[in-house]
């Protein structure tokens, strides 16, 4: 075979195999997807749903403790992050000089490459050794200080896409600076911020190595936030672990559960952000 | 800019109700001015962009500012509001009076109240065509005893809007058109009953139609507010501007009016430009 | 790159304000009272309420891993004991697991995620394109416990039964490939590990490689190469440093991978040669250890080595984030 049949030959096989790969990587997620679907709906129930987890052996547990605990913990953690986040991303938007915004940013990326259990670990100093407990405050920080980054980073691009000319416009009618952001930009950005925040959630949602040593996990309701709090993430796990068919059909259904709510937000933050982009002003 | 090449007298329509024919020298005008600007310099930076400029814009008359782009004209406009502040490297010397009140003395949204702009390419804020108007009033506050209801459809009519958007205020304002979206920012504009209207190039983007329409409301306008309009396009000041300022550049060639300006032009840039052999 | 905001002090510039002390002080009592003052130092606070955390966690962790460093020292590093009775620790076992693991995932996920990645990016339709990321980057939204299941319950039974003897028995004179076969080990944990950072390969690498510019491809096509020469010789070079940054940013977020490594790597704090043995790595021995460390020393060793992990993280990351810029940067540097 010739230089230039060979040449050919390579050129379709190499293209071939990068469609393979490409093909791989998204059969993963279907079949991801797929398994926990039959697995998970097996046992799905509303009974699964509603009951707290019972003694191994005994039928009928539940997670639902494992739920509340887990919004509890979004809770505490968009109370924090979000709101830092926010401000920090309007200062960085419409405040500031060169080299403290600078820093902002750059602490911002040095806190989102953190592992997450470097930042369970940071909980665990700052919170649960002065407190002597577990909870649900010290889970929900460690999500918080998880959300900041990316929250500040998706405010910030979002309110800097808003154009100029209409800043100028809110300023010619006589607004003050801070009036101006919070009537016109702040609105006219709120969609891409708001998908930014329902992204985070949904990320820290699926987190369990920071909370392993913060808010732990409690077989029962925990009362307030300063208990040790059931988590779905944890859950999971320590039902994945253990020795049990049941829990191990359990953790399957748990899985299930996370696994619809965090697709579901991130396909839905993605959706009304595309359509913002197509309603966009001609 | 005009493609033609006439050789003077240009033989534009103009103004048939002019001020004093005799041509004056650029400089201050007697009382009647409701905005006095004297010997205003201009920098970006370490960057001179307009020098010594020095003119009056007559009360309830319209004064059109024309020139080649980058002339420094809209560079001019947006010291009038101080709306240059908003940029880091901008600095202004010299004086500028509203009303005889040096306007750097006071306080720049009060200004901006009572200077008001309407800018080259509309920019409604994304909210109803009712907000957009009303937004000017929740800002500054407006007289208690009418109802915003009240106080929007008047802007609205006097932009010569009502009519088009009285059935659907609370639809977009991006469902507009851009003729009528520019007419909306000038319903906006109005709404706060400011003392001189600044419209930076309002007509650059619309189609003759829309042009037309929104020239005729500055004849309406002029009545109850200054008019202080950039254009690069010479016939508009013709047809609506009483007086007219030749910019070049960032000085102020020639100030008269309109008439004198196009007829009799003192200054031989000023028929140049006129006539078509640059711009 | 400074704040690209219109908005500014409206009396500090342009007119000079009332000369003297006070004047400035009555000016700025002036934008006080306007809000725009308060706003600014709101935003502040909350902007620099990150740093603070950041610069707090820091000091945490250094402070929280002060026993270990006194005794120890630098060979905590290099030591393979774990020995909780007479208090003896080294890190050495699990620096390297972290490191296998990530190797192994690396080798397995660069190629298929670049490789992808060229697919997607001069391949396939534009539409396509999109939907496909689309759905990987869906991937990078999966949960690790729920990687870590499907590790547990589905991989690790495969590799136990099929794969391990098959490698075994065809590459069995590799000291990689011998050994009792447990199908957790090494080799799960680099498998799941590569599953998981695919999609950060895929994403990064797409972009840079759709930031080249269109010329270069041109050219090389014009010269007579194969799409697929014009793409391996011309393209990828050029985007090379993009793609390896999304590698760095691929093995700093393998290093700190915990749920799915701890579920299937065994948990065995031993130097094997082999990957079908079991190991440990550092993220998955804090996850496992910590609430149970009897005494202070166990504790903050294992905080030492979330220190230790933290910084290559950061570096990794830091060093991604240049060689993407320089990628991106030089894809938008056209005339």
């Amino acid at each position: 075979m010739n230089r230039r049949t060979w040449r050919k030959v390579v050129n379709g096989v190499m293209l071939g195999l990068t469609g393979v790969c490409a093909l791989a990587t998204v059969s993963v997620l279907f079949f991801i997807l797929g398994y926990l679907v039959l697995n998970g709906g097996r046992y799905l129930s509303w009974t699964f749903l509603t009951h707290l987890p019972v003694p191994v052996g005994e039928t009928g547990g539940g997670m639902a403790n494992a739920i509340v605990g887990s919004g509890k913990l979004l809770l505490v953690a968009a109370g924090v992050g979000l709101p830092v986040g926010f401000m920090g991303g309007v200062y960085l938007a419409e405040f500031g000089g060169r080299t403290f915004p600078f820093l902002v940013r750059y602490t911002a990326d040095l806190l989102n490459g953190v592992p997450s259990i470097v930042m369970g670990i940071f909980a665990y100093t700052v919170v649960v050794l002065p407190m002597h407990s577990f909870s649900a405050v010290a889970g929900g920080l460690a999500l918080g200080a998880m959300l900041i980054p990316i929250v500040l980073r998706s405010t910030e691009e979002f309110m800097r896409a808003v154009p100029r000319s209409m800043r100028e416009g809110a300023l010619a009618l006589g607004a003050n600076k801070w009036r101006a952001i919070a009537t016109v930009v702040v609105p006219a950005a709120i969609r891409g911020i708001a998908t930014g925040m329902l992204l985070s959630l949904a990320r820290v949602a699926g987190e369990t190595a920071p909370l392993l040593f913060t808010s732990f996990g409690n077989p029962y309701w925990s009362s307030g936030f300063r208990q040790p709090t059931s988590s779905l993430p944890v859950m999971i796990y320590t039902y994945a672990i253990s020795a049990y068919d049941d829990w191990h059909r359990q953790a399957w259904a748990a899985g299930l559960v996370l696994l619809a709510l965090v697709l579901a937000a991130n396909i839905g933050a993605r959706m009304i952000l595309s359509r913002r982009m197509s309603s966009a002003r001609g | 800019m005009g493609s033609s090449a006439k050789p003077a007298p240009v033989s534009y329509p103009v103004m048939e109700n002019p001020a004093p024919e005799t041509s004056r020298p650029p400089g201050p005008r007697p009382t009647a001015a409701k905005m006095a600007v004297s010997r205003l310099n201009f920098y970006y930076g370490a960057r001179q962009v307009l020098m010594d400029v020095s003119l009056s814009a007559a009360a309830q008359k319209i004064t059109a500012l024309i020139g080649p782009s980058g002339c420094g004209k809209s560079t001019f406009l947006r010291t009038l509001n101080r709306m240059y502040e908003t940029v880091r490297q901008a600095r202004a010397e010299g004086e500028i009076k509203l009303d005889g009140e040096d306007i750097f003395a006071l306080d720049v949204a009060q200004l901006r109240r009572r200077v008001g702009m309407v800018f080259q390419k509309s920019n409604p804020f994304p909210k109803t065509i009712f907000e957009n108007v009303a937004y000017g009033l929740r800002v500054n506050g407006w007289d208690r005893s009418r109802t915003m209801k009240d106080l929007v459809e008047q802007s609205l009519r006097r932009a010569a809007l009502w009519d088009e958007v009285k059935d659907g205020l609370h639809k977009s304002a991006y469902a507009l058109s851009g003729g009528q979206q520019q007419r909306l920012c000038i319903a906006r504009a109005l709404a706060v009953d400011p003392e001189v209207l600044l419209l930076d190039e309002p007509c650059s983007a619309l189609d003759p139609i829309a042009t037309a329409k929104i020239e005729e409301l500055l004849f309406s306008l002029k009545e109850q507010c200054t008019i202080i309009i950039v254009t690069h396009n010479m016939q508009q000041a013709a047809r609506v501007a009483e007086y007219t300022g030749f910019f070049l550049l960032g000085r102020l060639i020639e100030f008269n009016a309109t008439r004198t300006i196009f007829t009799k032009p003192d200054k031989r840039e000023t028929e140049d430009y006129l006539t078509g052999r640059f711009g | 790159m400074g704040s690209s905001s219109i908005f500014l002090d409206n009396t500090r510039l342009g007119h000079p304000t009332p000369p003297g002390a006070a004047g400035r002080v009555r000016s700025w009592i002036r934008r006080l009272a306007s809000g725009d003052e308060v706003a600014h130092i709101i935003t502040l606070i909350f902007a620099a309420s990150i740093v603070l955390v950041t610069l707090l966690l820091v000091l945490e962790l250094y402070r929280n891993s002060a026993l270990p460093r006194h005794k120890f020292g630098w060979a905590f590093f290099v030591t393979s004991i774990w020995d909780p009775v007479f208090e003896n620790f080294g890190a050495l076992p699990f620096i390297y697991g972290t490191l296998v693991t990530s190797a192994v995932a690396l080798l397995i996920a660069v190629p298929l995620g670049v490789g992808a990645a060229i697919f997607l990016a001069e391949l396939a339709p534009p539409r396509i394109s999109d939907a496909l990321t689309f759905v990987i980057e869906l991937l990078a939204a999966v949960p690790s416990v729920i990687f870590g299941m499907l590790g547990i319950f589905i991989l690790v039974p495969i590799l136990r039964i099929y794969v391990e003897p098959f490698l075994k028995s065809t590459l069995g004179f590799l000291p990689l490939f011998q050994g009792p076969m447990f199908g957790v080990g090494f080799l799960a944990a680099g498998l799941v590990l590569a599953i998981m950072v695919v999609p950060f390969i895929l994403s990064v690498s797409r972009e840079v490689l759709l930031a080249v510019p269109v010329e270069q491809r041109e050219a090389a096509l014009a010269l007579g190469a194969t799409r697929w020469e014009a793409t391996w010789k011309v393209v990828v070079p050029y985007a090379r440093p993009g793609i390896l940054g999304s590698v760095f940013l691929a093995l700093a977020r393998a290093l700190g991978e915990t749920m799915a490594v701890t579920m299937v790597i065994g948990n065995d704090p031993r130097i094997s040669a082999s990957l079908f043995a079991p190991g440990y790595s550092i993220a998955a021995v804090i996850a496992n250890e910590f609430t149970e460390a009897p005494g202070d020393l166990y504790r903050q060793s294992l905080i030492e080595m979330g220190l230790v992990l933290f910084i290559l993280t950061f570096i990794l990351n830091g060093l991604a984030r240049l060689l993407i810029l320089a990628t991106t940067g030089r894809g938008t540097e056209r005339a």
